[in-house]
């Protein structure tokens, strides 16, 4: 599952694949396997960072050189106003904010829906928790096309509020909370704790709010930094339903704001854009790595 | 999956059934709390969830605008079958699914298999692969779409001229249009799959090469043999994500080529956005959601029998 284990860690750990220790010490072999590794290496290179590496360029590159000669690097030297144009003029300042805003109510609903749902099935178990939980697994096997146009009629109209929630920011929160996968891993996880220490909790006096708050919670970190990493990584990508839902320029993230910008913007701009959106993402990756691959891996392995 | 360890609590609960469930009974053993706890769950799942759901099963009966919704019976799917965007819609689907398959399924399967076996900085191999799914997909497909630029001075465009291949076309022609978004699709989608193969490279038994070794089971025989009969299961799963995940296929399409060009690139998703909220053809929520619910029944019967076939095949 660690897909970063050092070199001395995997050689200690036993683990193997099909060309064994022996056959490694064989010229012929490490010569085709340190060959295949360069390959391998310089063509992942091409495929996962020569893209981003020329949308960094092309923000800073004045708009004619990235037309007449785009792999050319600064034929003409630097255009740094295309990155503070993109900033100040098309306003993706406003819409960066908006971005994280998105995300960041996402990641709250989700949180809570997960969290308390997973310790009422997995800890509670009242009797219909059962019946809820088949519920929840069940709209995993309803496809997301289903749900577009009656829940964007929801949105639209509401039970219970008199008042359409397009163009506010519940109108994405709220939705992403319906994550049946949250809820599944974080139940599942539950499930996995020791009842022993829930049974003791409660001898010593602890009610139910105590006990999710001071035992369950502070136990399953590592489940919620998965939830956590799948709920901000879903709103930062989202585009369709947030397109739909929030149609007042103002208020829209970066994502669904782009391609309506992209006819009327300066290309250099534009590029200086899309540099723009994409470095958070990219640094949260870098700094969280182990992370993002082990939540990666793990929703094969749960889809599995 | 999550099947609560029933041995320890179901004596108690016997014994709970025997004396009258009363409000006051229900209050005492921590109903309102297990209700609270269990309250966010009802209301998000059950308005934005379970409700829309079954929503989306009446819809398709009725005509919806904005005054009145009247019962319309089969009309909105009789009107499906006469729209000759529907087949259209639907081969293209098909096609986009097909093109994923050959260029993403075995792609992601052979970096992996070749990265499993990387000893040094394995780490870095990984993030290397997995990069461009962090990338935003709308950023991706506008970046693609500049890579895309049909003119000579192209950013491919550029980098075939060097090898002496004349400009190509790309999203502009009903031809090439289609592989152009299958090939970005799957430079967003790939490093995503080989973590998960990744992942399962990792779970092989080592007795297993130990044993092939014995054998005396050469590299290619032992992969053969071997590994792949090992990933066969998860081989399976993404087959069929794949599937379900590329028949609703919408971002790429929409805004790469918007559908064009002459509808060579609508899919089912598009035509469906179409119908419900595109301008020209008016607000159709119900051949929308008919149409949603058709490719949703596919899906499920496609899936069934799926794992129907695949079932022997999956155990080993």
């Amino acid at each position: 599952m660690e897909p970063e284990l050092s070199r001395a860690a995997v050689e200690d750990s036993g683990e193997r694949t099909a060309i064994s220790t022996s056959d490694r010490r064989r010229p012929g072999i490490r010569f085709g396997l340190g060959t295949m590794h360069l390959v391998l290496l310089i063509l992942l290179i091409l495929w996962g960072v020569f893209p981003l590496l020329w949308l960094l360029k092309s923000a800073v590159t004045p708009t004619q050189d990235t037309l007449q000669t785009p792999i050319a690097i600064f034929p003409h030297g630097w255009d740094w106003n295309n990155v503070v144009a993109a900033w100040t003029q098309v306003g993706i300042g406003t819409q960066f904010l908006n971005t994280i805003w998105v995300a960041v109510g996402s990641w709250a609903v989700q949180l809570i829906v997960a969290t308390t749902a997973g310790f009422g099935i997995a800890v509670l178990r009242p009797a219909y928790a059962k019946v809820l939980n088949g519920l929840v697994l069940g709209t995993l096997f309803v496809p997301g096309v289903v749900l577009l146009v009656p829940l964007y009629l929801t949105i639209l109209h509401p039970p219970v509020l008199d008042q359409s929630l397009i163009n506010t920011y519940w109108a994405v929160w709220l939705p992403a909370g319906t994550s049946a996968f949250n809820v599944v891993l974080v139940t599942r996880f539950f499930n996995g704790l020791p009842r022993e220490i829930f049974e003791a909790a409660r001898t010593d006096g602890a009610g139910p709010f105590r006990l999710f708050w001071s035992i369950v919670l502070p136990m399953s970190r590592p489940i919620l930094g998965v939830v956590s990493v799948f709920a901000i990584v879903t709103a930062w990508k989202d585009y369709l339903w947030p397109s739909l839902v929030l149609t007042n320029p103002a208020i829209q993230p970066l994502s669904v704001r782009l391609p309506n910008i992209q006819s009327q913007t300066d290309l250099g701009v534009f590029l200086a854009a899309l540099a723009i959106s994409m470095i958070i993402p990219i640094v949260l990756f870098l700094v969280f790595q182990r992370l993002f691959l082990r939540s990666a891996g793990l929703g094969g392995a749960v889809k599995g | 999956m999550t099947t609560p360890s029933a041995p320890l609590t179901a004596p108690r609960t016997v014994v709970r059934r025997r004396r009258p469930r009363t409000p006051l009974t229900w209050i005492r053993g921590g109903g309102p709390a297990n209700l609270l706890f269990l309250l966010p769950l009802l209301v998000v799942f059950g308005v934005f969830s379970w409700w829309p759901i079954l929503r989306s099963v009446v819809m398709t009966f009725q005509r919806t605008t904005f005054v009145v919704t009247t019962w319309v019976g089969f009309d909105n799917f009789t009107a499906l079958f006469r729209d000759p965007l529907v087949p259209t819609a639907v081969l293209n689907t098909a096609w986009f699914a097909l093109l994923a398959l050959i260029f993403g399924y075995p792609l992601p399967l052979v970096v992996a298999v070749l990265m499993s076996e990387v000893r040094r900085l394995r780490g870095l191999f990984s993030a290397l692969a997995y990069l461009p799914v962090v990338v935003p997909p709308v950023v991706a497909v506008l970046l693609w779409k500049r890579f895309y630029d049909a003119s000579p001075h192209g950013v491919f465009n550029t980098i075939l001229g060097w090898v002496g291949i004349p400009p190509q076309p790309w999203i502009q022609s009903a031809a090439t249009a289609m592989p152009s978004i299958v090939l970005e699709a799957t430079w967003a989608a790939a490093g995503g799959t080989i973590i998960i193969y990744l992942a399962a490279l990792t779970s092989v038994p080592p007795e297993l090469y130990d044993a092939a070794d014995m054998d005396g089971a050469g590299i290619w025989q032992k992969i053969w043999h071997v590994t792949l009969p090992q990933l066969r299961p998860v081989l399976l799963i993404t087959f069929i994500l794949q599937i379900i995940g590329t028949a609703q296929v919408f971002l790429e399409p929409f805004l790469l080529t918007f559908g064009g060009p002459a509808n060579a690139t609508l899919t089912v998703l598009q035509l469906i956005y179409r119908y419900a909220f595109g301008s020209g053809i008016g607000v159709d929520y119900g051949k929308a959601t008919a149409l949603s619910l058709l490719l949703a029944i596919f899906l499920a019967l496609f899936s069934l029998v799926y794992f129907r076939l695949t079932r022997a095949w999956s155990q080993n």
